[in-house]
């Protein structure tokens, strides 16, 4: 099993350490809902030096990106970011990822930490003309900073002007005194924040230095599990749970980061199901009766016929209910939908709601 | 880890309190540190008679779900309303108010088969 750079700072935290992708990751500090709460309402810092990074670079990397790649890359200029997905020949999906255009012949893409090693063979056999590629995420360390005080706290560590960064935008330069610092207006929280990008080597300085600059505002280390339940509430996907090798991205609602004025990896057969639509869909659900919906838990109709299968769910701490996602048969996909999550053989009563979950 | 010496265990994790045929039953101050944060004690099985080692409920945490095992064969009596409508209070509180049910026992002789504090504390290793 692999550590981060910060491994042992959590550990000395008192952390519950999982392993998790490969890697020995914190899942909780003080507890889930009380982290949640942090991120929610003050500021947070998550270790997800797990991620994978990959660097393309040469004339042909934004070719190679849009070949691989569903979401229009060449709409993205320097210090842009794109939320993207990689979709297999099969009608599924190898991973979703950021693309980060550096300038215009370097990129940066950042994938999931279990698929570091396919998205590597898939992206290389594509990469017929000669693009550059490099495998930086074992030197590269990644906290996400989120929440609502995250600008003001980070503020302090730099000049760059981080109130004024849209959105999906980002920065490279000194950040803490290091040079080079990829800081990123992102993050899979909802909570606002950024995510900083640097060598291993500054890891404990930067966790150091950006929890003194936080102190003020309350700042607290975050877990995974947390996490899962930050980015199910805002109805993100999750890798492995909502989209894998199976699910199309259009099933999936991701069409919107499905862009067909471009060839890519199965685009024919996705834009056919785009306009002939597809039998199975993922939707955002809320349980009416008591109970909580986990991964894998069957979805029925009022009948009891099996229509379908959670892919997420918890008890959300900041909504204080039982929310999840599945994939449902189209005919009950629509918002207002009855549907019955089947929990310990007992049919609970649910409806298709709009995510982000309110 | 706290492990009270007047109370009797579970491998699965439960306390039980034994007064006369009546045991009253819990989660362990280790269950509730492993679960997580508590959303739902989900028992439906008061009046029912349950078996030594059979399910008598489910309790959710945020990420995680476990079912709670009879430690003792009885009628489940009542089970406690506080930790339905306040779930987290068997985080807080789980030998006193974070108690789960009441069972009118249906063979003494079990409690023999149960852990005493110190055979539990080994068992987690505390």
């Amino acid at each position: 099993m692999k550590n981060t750079a910060l491994t042992e700072k959590h550990i000395s935290l008192g952390a519950k350490m999982v392993p998790f992708a490969g890697y020995n990751m914190p899942v909780q500090y003080e507890g889930v809902i009380a982290e949640h709460d942090t991120v929610r309402n003050a500021v947070g810092v998550f270790d997800v030096s797990h991620m994978g990074e990959f660097i393309l670079k040469g004339e042909n990397a934004l070719d190679l990106i849009q070949r691989v790649t569903s979401n229009d890359a060449s709409k993205l200029f320097d210090g842009k970011v794109q939320y993207s997905c990689l979709p297999n020949k099969t009608g599924g999906i190898v991973d979703d990822l950021l693309v980060y255009r550096i300038d215009e012949k370097t990129y940066m893409l950042v994938v999931n930490a279990s698929n570091i090693d396919k998205d590597w063979e898939w992206i290389s056999s594509f990469n017929t003309k000669g693009v550059e590629m490099h495998n930086i995420s074992d030197k590269t360390s990644l906290l996400a900073v989120q929440g609502p005080k995250a600008t003001a706290a980070l503020q302090k560590l730099t000049d760059m002007d981080l109130a004024g960064m849209e959105y999906y935008s980002f920065k490279k330069g000194k950040f803490n005194g290091v040079d080079n610092v990829v800081v990123s207006a992102t993050g899979y929280t909802g909570a606002g924040g950024f995510e900083v990008y640097f060598e291993n080597e500054y890891a404990e300085k930067m966790w150091n230095d950006i929890f003194e600059a936080g102190a003020e505002f309350g700042i607290k280390p975050i877990g995974l599990a947390a996490r899962d339940t930050l980015r199910l509430e805002m109805g993100f996907c999750l890798y492995g749970n909502d989209i894998d090798d199976t699910t199309s991205p259009i099933e999936a609602g991701l069409g919107w980061i499905t862009k067909f004025d471009k060839e890519f990896t199965n685009s024919a057969a996705l834009l056919k199901q785009k306009q002939e639509g597809v039998t199975k869909k993922l939707v955002g659900f809320e349980l009416v009766d008591r109970g909580i919906a986990r991964h894998d838990y069957q979805i029925a109709d009022a009948a009891g016929n099996i229509i379908g299968k959670v892919t997420s769910g918890t008890q959300a701490p900041s909504l204080k209910k039982a929310i999840g996602m599945g994939y449902v048969s189209s005919g009950f996909s629509k918002v207002g939908s009855e549907i019955f999550i089947i929990v310990r053989d007992k049919p609970l009563k649910a409806q298709v709601v709009k995510m982000p979950f309110k | 880890m706290n492990v009270p010496a007047n109370l009797k265990y579970t491998k699965d994790h439960e306390w039980v309190l034994v007064e006369g045929d009546i045991a009253t039953i819990g989660i362990t101050d280790f269950a509730q540190s492993e679960l997580g944060d508590i959303v739902f004690v989900d028992i439906n099985t008061v009046g029912d008679n349950v078996d030594k080692e059979a399910v008598f409920g489910t309790v959710e945490a945020v990420k995680t779900v476990s079912d709670l095992f009879m430690p003792l064969s009885g009628e489940v009596l009542e089970m406690n309303s506080g930790v339905e409508t306040n779930p987290e209070t068997v985080n807080k509180d789980p030998y006193g108010a974070g108690w789960m049910i009441k069972v009118k026992l249906s063979n003494t002789a079990e409690v023999a088969s149960l852990l005493s504090a110190d055979d539990y504390k080994k068992l987690i290793g505390a």
